[in-house]
């Protein structure tokens, strides 16, 4: 079970005046170019330059480092899908973050104070038990809560039972928690700098240079970039990159809003998801709330979506915690994700040789960024898809071996 | 919040509205004869523009019918929207 003492609020410590050299150039050529500086796209880096020893690699990132959903997200971390498949990468990942601080040696706040997702109807219990089980099998803690329980971890949680969605039990995953997005994204960009990896911000991809089938490297707005791989690794712009590269994905891009209130004393010391509701909640180290909504309906890539949907999510947290009530809302954002049909991720070769892909986090891949870049380095270095990267390969919406996720994921991921 | 131009009703909130994706996917002739990669195409493939997108939207809760209206994904600006089996604009790009 979980910390059951009321967290304090952090300060946090100060920055290192050197993470990264901030006004790298591109060199003519690398061995690998990433293109996208997120989390994903650092990590892989990091991996290429410490698994595989591959150490002349580029990152490049058409705005800043972790400027896209990196910086965007609401830091949950968790592992508890429903597929076997989901099961092998996101467990992966979960492990990964367990000694990821003291391995990259930087701070990241990574804090396992559980992750509890509620279930509202009788369906919703059906179906969160059936993950609950799932999740045994693929020996991935979880723990089935009754109303009393979540009561008991959460005290803020209504649990009354004349309430719209009231709470009918819950699945919790003590392994689960929150990082520091931005912490993490400085993490992994410092630790890949060390080990020689350029990083170059403000290089917008325009094109590709591919003879014969083989990709030979990109064209930038800071000239061509020659490389023997690529690997795109670019969230919401990925239907634009694979389309300069002359194939289609199935992914659509979609706003995703979240939101914080103003720093509150701690009362929440896990994070709590709903899909029913469509809010997900955690308390952030220095104090504010921290929520997430779902999807806006539409295909945008303008960073930015309708306050109703907002509106929507926030009237069913007062429900959900009376006590927000008196909160205010400080800041709301939103960011760009790609969503496959199956909600899962799309990982590995297409048909572009030597050009890689790993895209379709969609409203989830924060908590994946670890084992996203050990399986995306791994398939890179090898040239072949990463036996944990496998199931999720493009041709998968052809030979019809979808990874239905949609189920463990609701809208909250 | 999108305020959306239903061709019936002129502009109405977007929460009047469902989505429907993009226009002009129509079911592919031959289905019997179809390959693996043609049905993925179309069962799974949609262009994902940044920039001027033809979609498909429903006044669900005003007049219940579809249409077809552009929209640049950049910036949520609506171009014209049009009746099912009418012309097709040209988009406004």
């Amino acid at each position: 079970m979980a910390n059951m003492t009321r967290r304090r609020t952090v300060e946090l410590p100060d920055h290192p005046d050197f993470l990264w050299v901030a006004e790298q150039k591109p060199k003519k050529s690398y061995d690998v170019i990433i293109i996208g500086a997120g989390g994903h796209g650092l990590a892989t880096a990091y991996y290429l330059a410490k698994n595989h020893g591959i150490t002349n690699v580029a990152v490049i990132e058409k705005g800043w480092l972790a400027g896209g959903n990196m910086g965007r997200n609401t830091t949950i971390i968790r592992s508890n899908y429903l597929w076997d498949e989901s099961a092998g990468i996101y467990d992966h990942s979960l492990k990964l973050w367990e000694n990821l601080e003291e391995e990259v040696g930087y701070e990241m706040f990574f804090s396992q104070r559980g992750v509890m997702t509620l279930a509202h109807s009788v369906s919703d219990v059906r179906s969160k038990q059936r993950n609950f089980y799932a999740n045994h099998v693929n020996a991935v803690d979880s723990v089935w809560l009754t109303p009393e329980e979540v009561k008991e971890i959460a005290p803020i949680v209504n649990i009354s039972e004349d309430i719209r969605y009231p709470v009918m039990g819950a699945t919790f995953q003590p392994r689960g928690g929150i990082a520091k997005h931005d912490w993490v994204a400085w993490g992994y960009a410092k630790a890949a700098a060390d080990l020689g990896v350029d990083i170059i911000q403000n290089c917008e991809v325009t094109g590709f240079d591919i003879v014969n089938g083989k990709v030979k490297g990109v064209k930038t707005t800071q000239g061509d970039i020659a490389a023997n791989k690529v690997g795109m690794v670019a969230a919401g712009h990925t239907s634009v990159l694979a389309n300069m590269a002359g194939f289609d994905v199935p992914l659509q891009s979609r706003p995703l809003q979240a939101l914080v209130s103003p720093l509150l004393e701690q009362v929440l010391d896990t994070v709590i998801m709903s899909g029913a509701v469509h809010v997900y909640v955690s308390q952030a180290h220095k104090g504010e709330l921290v929520m997430g909504a779902g999807t806006d309906s539409y295909n945008s890539y303008a960073q930015r979506g309708g306050f109703h949907v907002i509106e929507h999510q926030l009237a069913a947290a007062c429900e959900l915690f009376p006590i927000f009530e008196r909160a205010h809302l400080l800041r709301t954002w939103g960011g760009i994700v790609d969503i496959a049909p199956d909600a899962s991720p799309i990982i590995g070769l297409t048909p572009v040789e030597n050009l890689y892909i790993n895209s379709g986090w969609g409203t989830g891949g924060f908590k994946a960024t670890p084992g996203s870049g050990w399986v995306m380095a791994a398939t890179i270095a090898n040239g072949e898809p990463d036996a944990l990267a496998k199931p999720y390969a493009l041709d998968r919406f052809i030979s019809g071996h979808l990874i239905d996720e949609h189920g463990a994921a609701g809208v909250a991921h | 919040m999108l305020h959306i131009p239903c061709p019936y009703c002129g502009p109405r909130d977007e929460t009047e509205f469902h989505y429907g994706s993009e226009a002009h996917v129509a079911y592919p002739e031959n289905s019997a004869n179809l390959t693996d990669e043609e049905w993925a195409k179309f069962v799974f493939i949609r262009s994902n523009p940044k920039g001027w997108m033809a979609e498909r939207w429903v006044h669900s809760a005003g007049c219940r019918r579809w249409f077809n209206v552009w929209r640049n994904t950049i910036n949520h600006e609506f171009g014209p929207s049009y009746k099912p089996f009418t012309q097709q604009p040209k988009s406004p790009a």
